[in-house]
Order: C-alpha cells, then sequence, then structure tokens
C-alpha cells in the first residue's frame, strides 16, 4: 500500500530526517498484555536509554459500568456485584457496602456480626497481602514466594469455602449482619490457621527480607514522600510506607475494630523496600486481630431488624473501610425507593495508580514493573 | 433481569448488514428497555421533589439537623447566601455552596482549615431539575480526623475551575466526572476520558443514558462486530 517513494519525498521536503534511532527519546508502550501489569494496564512510556522521563497510563480496559448498574438494581441486589471489583479482597468490598447501606438505613449489625465480619475481612487483607508478596516477588525476579504464598493463601480460601461456598467472590455479607452463622469447626479452623502461618510469613522474610537481589531491587526505588501521597490521595500500606501513620481502622474504626489491640506499622523511607515491610508486618497484626476477634467472639444474633425491602430516607452518605489496598468508600444517594439513586465507589486502587507517574520518574524501566507491584493495584477496581 | 433482554429490534435483522445512518441509532433501545421493565422505572418525579430542600422529608427516619461550627459561621459571614446550606445527616458533615463561591470555599477549607486530602471528587445527574448536576467533594482532614462533603449544583453545560491546584488527586478524579457525566473542569492539564475509549460518545452516568445503550459506531468501527451485547 504505502509508496515508498512518499516516504523519500518527505525527506526532501526538508522533514526533520531523524528517524527514531536517532533520537533520544523513545516511546515505548507496556501493556495491557504485559504479564507484569498485573491485568489490563496499559502504560506508555517516555524513555531516555533506560530512564523513565515520563509515564501515562491508560486504564479501562475492564470497565464494566458498576456504578451505573447499581442505579438498575436494588440494593440486595447489587451486593454481590462489589466482590467483582477488587476481586482479590472480596470480603472488604462487601464489608464496605453493607455499611454503607447500613448507614444509610441508620441501622447497626449485632456484634457477632461484626466478628465475623472482622474475622473474614481481616483473613481476606491476609490473602490479599499474601497474593500481592507472591506476584510482587515474581515481577521482580523471585518465583519460590509465588509458590509459597499461594499454597498459603489456599487456607484462608478453604475457610471461605466453608463459610459461605465461595473462595474468590464470597459475597459473604448482608445488610444488616451475615446470613451465614459461623459453620460448626470455624473457630477451630481459624486457631489452626493462626497457628500455621507465623511460621510461614517468617518464611517469606527469610526469603527475601535480606536477600541481596530483592533488596538492590527495592531500596530506594519508588520513592514517594508523605506529603506526595496525601496530596495525591494515597492511602492504604503506601501511604504508611511513607511515615503518615494513618488507618481508618484506627482514625475512623467501623465494625468491632475498636474492640481490639494491634499497631499500624510504618515505614520511613516511602520506598518498595518499606511498603514490603510494612505489609509484611500488616499481616502480623492482622493475625493479631483475629486471634482476639476469635477468642472474644460473642453469642448472640447475626442479622439485625431490617426490612425485607430495603428502601432508605432520602438522604446521601459516604461511608469508607481500610481495604487491603487503601481507603474503599461508598457514595450512596438515595431518592427513597428501592434503587440507589446514585452510587459511587471511591476505589484506592485507582487513586493510587495516579501516583505511578511520581513514582518512577528517572528510574529504570524495570523499576516501572517492581513500582506496580508495589502499588498493589487491582484493575477490576481500577477500571470498575 | 428483565432490562437485561435484548431490545427486540437487534436480533431479527442481523442479515440485513446495511450500514445506512437512517436505521435507529440508539434511542429506541433507551426507551425499550423501561417498557419492558414491569417495575415503575420513573426516577425523575420521584427525585425532583425531595432533593433540593431535603429537609421536609418525611418524618420517618433521620433527617439533616443545622451544623453549628466556627468554620460554618465564619464561611457564612464571608459568602453570605453563598452557603446554602450547612448541615449534619448521620453524623456526616456538608456543605452545599454556590457554584459561584465554590472554589473559594474549597480554597479555605484547603488552606485554611487543613482538609489536605481529597478523598474523592464525583457527581449526581437530576434531568428534572434546572442544574442538572450535582458536584460533590469528599474532603477529610488528617490533623482533625473530620470528613466533609461539599457539594453544589452545576448546570449542563457549565463548567468550573479545575481543582488539580488545591489537590493533585483530583487530576484523574476530574477527568472520571467528566467522563461519565460531560462536566468540563477548566484549566485541567489533561482533560479527556479516562475509562472510556477517546473516540466514544455520550457520558453513561447520565440518566437519560440507558443501561444497555452503547455507541453502537464506536463499536462496530473498532471493534469489527454488530454490537456488543
Amino acid at each position: 500500500m504505502t509508496d515508498p517513494t512518499t516516504y523519500l519525498s518527505h525527506l526532501e521536503l526538508g522533514q526533520p530526517d531523524k528517524t527514531f534511532l536517532d533520537s533520544n527519546e523513545l516511546i515505548i508502550n507496556m501493556g495491557p498484555q504485559h504479564p507484569a501489569t498485573h491485568g489490563v494496564l496499559r502504560v506508555i512510556l517516555k524513555l531516555d536509554g533506560e530512564k523513565v522521563l515520563g509515564t501515562e497510563c491508560v486504564i479501562g480496559y475492564l470497565h464494566r459500568g458498576v456504578e451505573k448498574i447499581a442505579e438498575h438494581r436494588t440494593y440486595t441486589m447489587f451486593n454481590p456485584y462489589v466482590d467483582r471489583m477488587d476481586y482479590v479482597a472480596a470480603v472488604s468490598n462487601g464489608l464496605g457496602y453493607c455499611e454503607a447501606v447500613e448507614k444509610i438505613l441508620n441501622v447497626q449489625a449485632p456484634p457477632r456480626a461484626n466478628y465475623i465480619r472482622v474475622i473474614l475481612a481481616e483473613l481476606n487483607r491476609l490473602a490479599s497481602h499474601m497474593l500481592w508478596l507472591g506476584t510482587h516477588a515474581l515481577d521482580i525476579g523471585a518465583m519460590t514466594p509465588l509458590f509459597y504464598t499461594f499454597r498459603d493463601r489456599e487456607e484462608i480460601l478453604k475457610i471461605f469455602e466453608k463459610y459461605c461456598g465461595a473462595r474468590l467472590t464470597t459475597h459473604a455479607f448482608r445488610i444488616g449482619g451475615c446470613q451465614y452463622e459461623t459453620y460448626e469447626g470455624f473457630e477451630d479452623d481459624v486457631k489452626k490457621f493462626l497457628d500455621f502461618v507465623p511460621p510461614k510469613i517468617d518464611e517469606y522474610e527469610e526469603l527475601l527480607t535480606t536477600n541481596r537481589i530483592w533488596v538492590e531491587r527495592t531500596k530506594g526505588v519508588g520513592y514517594i514522600s508523605g506529603d506526595d501521597c496525601i496530596a495525591l490521595g494515597v492511602t492504604g500500606p503506601v501511604l504508611r510506607a511513607s511515615g503518615v501513620k494513618w488507618d481508618i481502622r484506627k482514625a475512623q474504626p467501623y465494625a468491632a475494630y475498636s474492640d481490639f489491640d494491634f499497631e499500624i506499622p510504618i515505614g520511613q523511607n516511602g520506598d518498595t523496600y518499606d511498603r514490603y515491610i510494612v505489609r509484611m508486618e500488616e499481616m502480623r497484626q492482622s493475625l493479631r486481630i483475629i486471634r482476639q476477634a476469635i477468642e472474644r467472639i460473642p453469642e448472640g444474633p447475626i442479622m439485625a431488624k431490617i426490612p425485607k425491602v430495603i428502601k432508605p430516607p432520602v438522604g446521601e452518605i459516604y461511608h469508607s473501610i481500610e481495604a487491603p489496598k487503601g481507603e474503599l468508600g461508598y457514595f450512596i444517594v438515595s431518592d427513597g425507593s428501592t434503587q440507589p439513586y446514585r452510587v459511587r465507589v471511591r476505589p484506592p486502587s485507582f487513586v493510587n495508580l495516579q501516583a505511578l507517574d511520581l513514582m518512577v520518574r528517572g528510574q529504570l524501566v524495570a523499576d516501572v514493573i517492581a513500582v506496580i507491584g508495589t502499588l498493589d493495584i487491582v484493575l477490576g477496581e481500577v477500571d470498575r | 433481569m428483565a432490562e437485561e433482554t435484548k431490545p427486540p429490534t437487534t436480533p431479527p435483522d442481523p442479515a440485513a448488514g446495511k450500514p445506512s445512518g437512517s436505521v435507529e441509532p440508539t434511542p429506541p433501545a433507551n426507551q425499550s428497555s423501561p417498557s419492558a421493565t414491569p417495575r415503575p422505572a420513573s426516577p425523575p418525579p420521584a427525585v425532583a421533589k425531595p432533593e433540593p430542600p431535603a429537609a421536609p422529608a418525611k418524618p420517618a427516619g433521620p433527617v439533616p439537623v443545622a451544623w453549628d461550627s466556627p468554620l460554618v459561621s465564619s464561611l457564612k459571614r464571608t459568602y453570605g447566601s453563598g452557603i446554602r446550606e450547612a448541615s449534619t445527616y448521620l453524623g456526616q458533615n456538608y456543605l452545599v455552596v454556590d457554584s459561584a463561591a465554590v472554589m473559594d470555599v474549597l480554597n479555605i477549607l484547603r488552606q485554611e482549615q487543613e482538609f489536605d486530602y481529597c478523598v474523592d471528587i464525583t457527581a449526581a445527574h437530576y434531568p428534572q431539575r434546572e442544574k442538572q448536576f450535582d458536584l460533590i467533594w469528599i474532603l477529610y482532614s488528617f490533623s482533625k480526623n473530620e470528613r466533609v462533603r461539599v457539594k453544589t449544583q452545576l448546570g449542563d453545560g457549565e463548567s468550573l475551575p479545575t481543582s488539580t491546584s488545591i489537590w493533585p488527586t483530583a487530576n484523574w478524579l476530574e477527568r472520571e466526572v467528566f467522563d461519565m457525566f460531560g462536566i468540563t473542569f477548566e484549566g485541567h492539564p489533561d482533560l479527556k476520558r479516562i475509562l472510556l475509549p477517546d473516540g466514544w460518545k455520550g457520558h453513561p452516568l447520565r440518566k437519560d443514558y440507558g443501561i444497555i445503550q452503547q455507541d453502537k459506531e464506536w463499536v462496530q468501527i473498532n471493534l469489527g462486530i454488530e454490537s456488543g451485547q
């Protein structure tokens, strides 16, 4: 089709006869089918040799219009949809949504339901962090942690499966509480898991924390300061690794979190290595919360008294929780009917991804992979 | 479930394959979906009334109460009737501000009141109203551990200055509002679609955009298929 002479005539017409080989700047496309972008993220990189001069994220490949769907479903019907956003932390999504609707209904889940919620949500945090660690380490070149973490994550999924029949998109909670009472042997299973996991986490740390390759690939990579995190709205472990001690579970406790004793691990350097350390410590703190919850779980009903047909009064509400990836918020507008007038999901992955450009500028291409991994994004949540 | 079913127009004529633009583009699909559903499916009348005052709601349930604080009174002193409402609903504070004053109020909240974290920017569409859009900022202050929502009303085609200079995080959030609602922000560094493809027509979160509506032209050109459903 293309006539080569037209190309030549271009040169003769006084066009700059520079080809991309002469230029110092190179535009490279990473993704959306790149295994290390954790889904369908496309990053356009502007490079000077190996150095990154700038990036642009192209997202939306997984856009399903969750917020539009919500407007055409009843409050109850929309509940399972939220699991499909951050599908590796489906329990947290469901928890945030159910609590937001409860808030606009002005009801409270009974204490036992709240304890069950905390146990499952923290187990889910562990599962999410384990999946993050495995894939992040794999991106950087360590393959073993992937097998280790997936092996141990399986134990969590087994508990989910026994509790509600699903492993990934659990739909574990209902508006007003939980649908299912814990199964027989639930406490034993969780306690067994609590004894099983700590040595495994030590094992991951043994593989990575002082590993020379790991340290070289993560220390000083993808630095972001605490002030930049706040300005860019970055939350979750990324914010805490930059030295900001903020966790919604402590700042504005929801469910039963005010009952438990736990620390908020923070880092100082705001680099990839610190984010790794913070997440590892968070896993231990989650175990601590689960242990307290399972020991003190009260008896009683698991469902609040809510009407069969959920019709919240006219009004607006915003409720957010600390999901494994950061602040997950739901803004719900009710017009008094059975369907929400508007549901807005404030996704942590979407907002955190915005910091990618700042974090990789001036670094190497290989570091982009490390930073995408350390941001811990899930594209189902970025695109919704 | 009902509105998931395809509009009756699409299945019978796949053989036709005529690219003539005279065939119904999108509105029929939009109209057929409410008629197919048995539920009332008429949000506009239900919405138009209770929204603006928010106070005369039925006595059942909680009602917004006036939010009294030094911040509100100082804002009211400066902007007078520009601050339409300052209330607390279910323990959450919000301000309803005139669109002319809203950027000043946001600036004050950021600079003087330490609301340093912009959690979210979003909108809601009320097609029956004269000013069709609610634009909402959800703010948080780390030092006070406090949240506040700022809301303003905006007509179709009106725009506001961008708040990216106040909170850099507004960049993508405003792009999403633009993508989903078609609200433009003046001075935004890179205002283009973010979740939908660049050439897409329409803004899906507007209420007049049907749930199974799509930009058929875009789908046919770019995906090479008749329909995405």
